[in-house]
């Protein structure tokens, strides 16, 4: 089972519950704004606390209330790719990718950064700094930070937003691509149904009342 | 140019300065830190006592020092018996007023700046495999360097004008701890001296400006040309 969660949130007096389990390689997680869903990602990455309940990845135990467990956010291994993209201003893009790289020199790597540079057509980024990229531009630099950090599990918080047609497409495949040829189980947020028919093998939504629903 | 009393005036301002700044400096930096950063029962007092030298009467807080740290202070006898240190009457003395004083201006430019640091930038090199210390150093102190930059200016600039709580702890005595504006407050005391006054006067700004040119250098450096210290 890749994904395995049974939590209640309690976000700016918002309480909500959700459970699911997920075996699919790229799991996605919808419903309207507000919901929790990116609450949900920061419980899974370890940036927020859940008032209660249990996270499984990929047979690791992240959270467990009854167990007191609660494994610090660099213990999980989560490639999270927020929604911000959230680069380092200070840093150049190649350092930007190296941060997570140095980090995580014990494992054998996932992918390498020559890979991720071509894969991700960002050799000509390098040597900028975050402020200078577009919002696509920053988005692919963030996923490659991500994927050098050599995670496992990817976390990806609306990563075609605000991105024109073709750029958004170019990601999209860049995103099949990870799904199909790197073993990683994914779980995205998304809006746009599209997108989740085409990337997703098991869609969880979240509703504002009640448990949530199945496809 | 300058003659050499007027050498061991300037020299002697700029050692306890410079002194105050460098010891200030991790201190304030903490304290920024803890009170931008953490939320506990009794920040608010902390806050409160950082900012104390700032509205107390200077004198008064020469008088606390030496109840403090005075040779039979609660501190300073226990310094003096264990380690022989007197702060008191001497320059490492004016070295602490001026500390002391300069503390609450740099912990609120560092503070300004703590807080201008997205924290979800730290969360995101958390979820990347940097431990909380990591982390810092590697997100939130680089991006505070203005705030040091200011703040140690600011503290500087301070420290050089100290007056009240150097000449009521250190006192002033001529080439130990009369520091610039304790040299001026003695010529104005002579008569016939206003030309000797002028003269450390101007001493005086030409520091005082060089220290904000300095930084603003330093702060344009490290960060482009978009920032500034003020």
């Amino acid at each position: 089972m890749f994904f395995d969660v049974d939590i209640t949130m309690l976000v700016d007096d918002h309480a909500f519950t959700l459970q699911f389990v997920s075996d699919a390689r790229l799991t996605a997680l919808v419903g309207p704004s507000g919901v929790g869903k990116t609450s949900t990602l920061n419980a899974i990455a370890g940036l927020l606390r859940p008032r209660s309940g249990r996270i499984v990845v990929a047979g690791d135990v992240l959270f467990d209330s009854a167990a007191d467990v609660d494994l610090p956010p660099e213990k999980r291994s989560a490639g999270y790719v927020f929604q911000d993209a959230r680069l380092f201003p200070h840093k150049t893009v190649a350092a930007n990718l190296a941060y997570g790289e140095r980090l995580s020199a014990h494992s054998g790597s996932l992918i390498s950064r020559d890979e991720v540079v071509r894969l991700l057509e960002i050799e000509h980024l390098l040597h900028r700094l975050p402020a200078t990229l577009s919002g696509g531009e920053a988005r692919r630099v963030a996923i490659g930070r991500a994927l050098l950090s050599s995670p496992r599990f990817l976390l990806l918080d609306e990563p075609l937003s605000s991105l024109d047609e073709s750029r958004a497409e170019t990601l999209l495949v860049l995103i099949e691509r990870l799904r199909d040829e790197i073993d990683l189980p994914m779980l995205l947020v998304s809006h746009s149904s599209a997108e989740v028919e085409r990337l997703a093998g098991r869609v969880v939504t979240m509703t504002a009342h009640g448990p949530p629903g199945k496809p | 140019m300058l003659t050499p009393t007027e050498w061991t005036i300037v020299a002697l301002s700029l050692r306890v300065s410079i002194v105050a700044v460098l010891v200030t400096l991790p201190i304030a930096y903490g304290l920024a830190w803890v009170i931008a950063r953490r939320r506990f029962p009794g920040r608010m007092l902390l806050d409160a006592l950082v900012h104390l030298p700032l509205v107390l009467p200077p004198v008064v807080t020469g008088w606390l020092l030496l109840i403090l740290l005075g040779r039979n202070g609660v501190l300073g006898s226990w310094l003096y018996e264990t380690f022989g240190i007197t702060l008191v009457f001497n320059w490492t003395g004016a070295a602490v007023a001026a500390g002391v004083m300069a503390l609450p201006l740099m912990v609120r430019a560092m503070r300004l700046s703590i807080e201008a640091v997205d924290r979800r930038l730290v969360g995101a090199a958390r979820t990347l495999g940097a431990s909380p210390l990591h982390a810092f150093l590697t997100v939130t102190l680089p991006l505070s360097l203005p705030g040091i930059a200011a703040g140690a200016m600011l503290g500087f600039a301070r420290s050089l004008g100290e007056f009240g709580a150097t000449i009521t702890f250190a006192a002033n005595i001529a080439g130990e701890t009369r520091t610039l504006p304790l040299a001026i407050y003695t010529g104005l005391q002579l008569p016939g001296s206003e030309g000797a006054v002028a003269r450390l006067a101007l001493i005086a700004i030409v520091l005082s400006l060089g220290a904000l040119m300095v930084s603003e250098w330093l702060v344009r450096r490290s960060q482009g040309t978009r920032a500034h210290v003020l």
